[in-house]
């Protein structure tokens, strides 16, 4: 609805809008001028010869191309080694550059460990901070202002809506991504995977599970996925 | 690299500190929820050029020190209808805090 929006508002000019984003209907007018003013610097500098329009093509692809799927490599590795676990949870950034990922910059990302009575849930309130170099790029619900406003101060019905109860002897600790620091959630190994292979264990860490909204879960069909 | 800030910290993991309760305009980043509790400093995140300056162009140096303090649901809402020992963590540059004045008890 509100790409569209954005897409009539911007419908009389020739150009494309690379990248468009936004999640508040009431302030579609004022939000727009951003996109288009970005644009607009673009085809300047890409004109004057500052920058290439390969440059920039190179760098969303590149941006575009990180995944979750680096987080569940590192949560797997935490899960199966627990002196590596305890080097992540010290030093993020000295125990993934072990795991030889290209190109993941973790300096300033911090790794909070869910246990059997702490649960952690990240959110960004001020804007969309979001582990990009290990999540990829976040997904729309959590640059809602929703989740944003919602999680901070009602976080139990939050994660109840997206289907996680937590007893009341569990700790719920939200963390504010509002400065310099990035946050990734490091899950519960959940039971029944005894024996799985890293890579097996990999896969049952989705993104939401290490933004901490859900835990990982065994598929009913556990013998597949070994 | 953190750029080495000039001064000392004020502060270490497990002080009681207090966000600066005001609205001063211009870009911040302590978001208005958190302006005026209390919280325990749960780690010392390093030293950032102060983003407050950087939003306006300028080099936002000497860098600030950078804590990331612990505060009770309860306290920050006194609605939480949760446990008491939830909490919320999010980050404050020095300037920002005070020594938490001491509970009347």
């Amino acid at each position: 609805m509100n790409d569209k929006a954005a897409h009539t508002y911007a419908e009389g000019h020739a150009h494309t809008i690379l990248r468009w984003s936004d999640d508040s209907a009431h302030d579609i007018e004022e939000t727009a001028r951003y996109p288009l003013m970005t644009e607009a610097i673009r085809q300047i500098l890409v004109e004057k010869g500052i920058i290439s329009a390969d440059a920039v093509r190179h760098l969303i692809e590149q941006m575009d191309a990180r995944s979750n799927v680096t987080g569940g490599k590192i949560v797997a590795r935490a899960w199966v080694d627990p002196a590596f676990k305890e080097r992540l949870l010290g030093n993020a950034k000295e125990a993934i550059a072990e795991l030889g990922i290209p190109e993941v910059d973790a300096t300033h990302l911090i790794v909070v460990e869910n246990t059997e009575t702490v649960h952690n849930v990240i959110v960004c309130t001020l804007c969309s901070c979001y582990p990009r170099m290990v999540l990829g790029m976040p997904p729309e619900w959590y640059k809602s202002k929703a989740y944003r406003s919602r999680v901070v101060r009602e976080p139990r019905a939050v994660l109840k809506a997206f289907g996680t109860e937590l007893a009341d002897n569990v700790t719920v600790r939200v963390h504010d991504s509002n400065a310099d620091m990035r946050y990734l959630v490091l899950p519960m190994r959940p039971l029944g995977t005894e024996g799985w292979s890293e890579d097996a264990l990999a896969q049952i860490v989705t993104r939401d599970c290490m933004v901490g909204v859900t835990v990982p879960r065994v598929p009913a069909k556990a013998h597949a996925v070994k | 690299m953190s750029p080495a800030a000039v001064s000392p910290r004020r502060f270490a993991p497990g002080d009681r500190v207090t966000v600066a309760y005001t609205h001063p305009p211009g870009h911040r980043r302590i978001p208005y929820y958190i302006r005026g509790k209390s919280g325990l400093v749960e780690r010392y995140c390093g030293a950032f050029p102060n983003p407050e300056e950087l939003a306006y162009g300028f080099d936002g140096l000497p860098a600030r020190h950078l804590y990331r303090v612990r505060f009770q649901q309860t306290e920050i809402w006194p609605t939480y209808d949760g446990p008491a020992h939830d909490t919320l963590d999010l980050e404050v540059y020095e300037h920002w805090l005070s020594p938490a004045e001491e509970d009347a008890s």
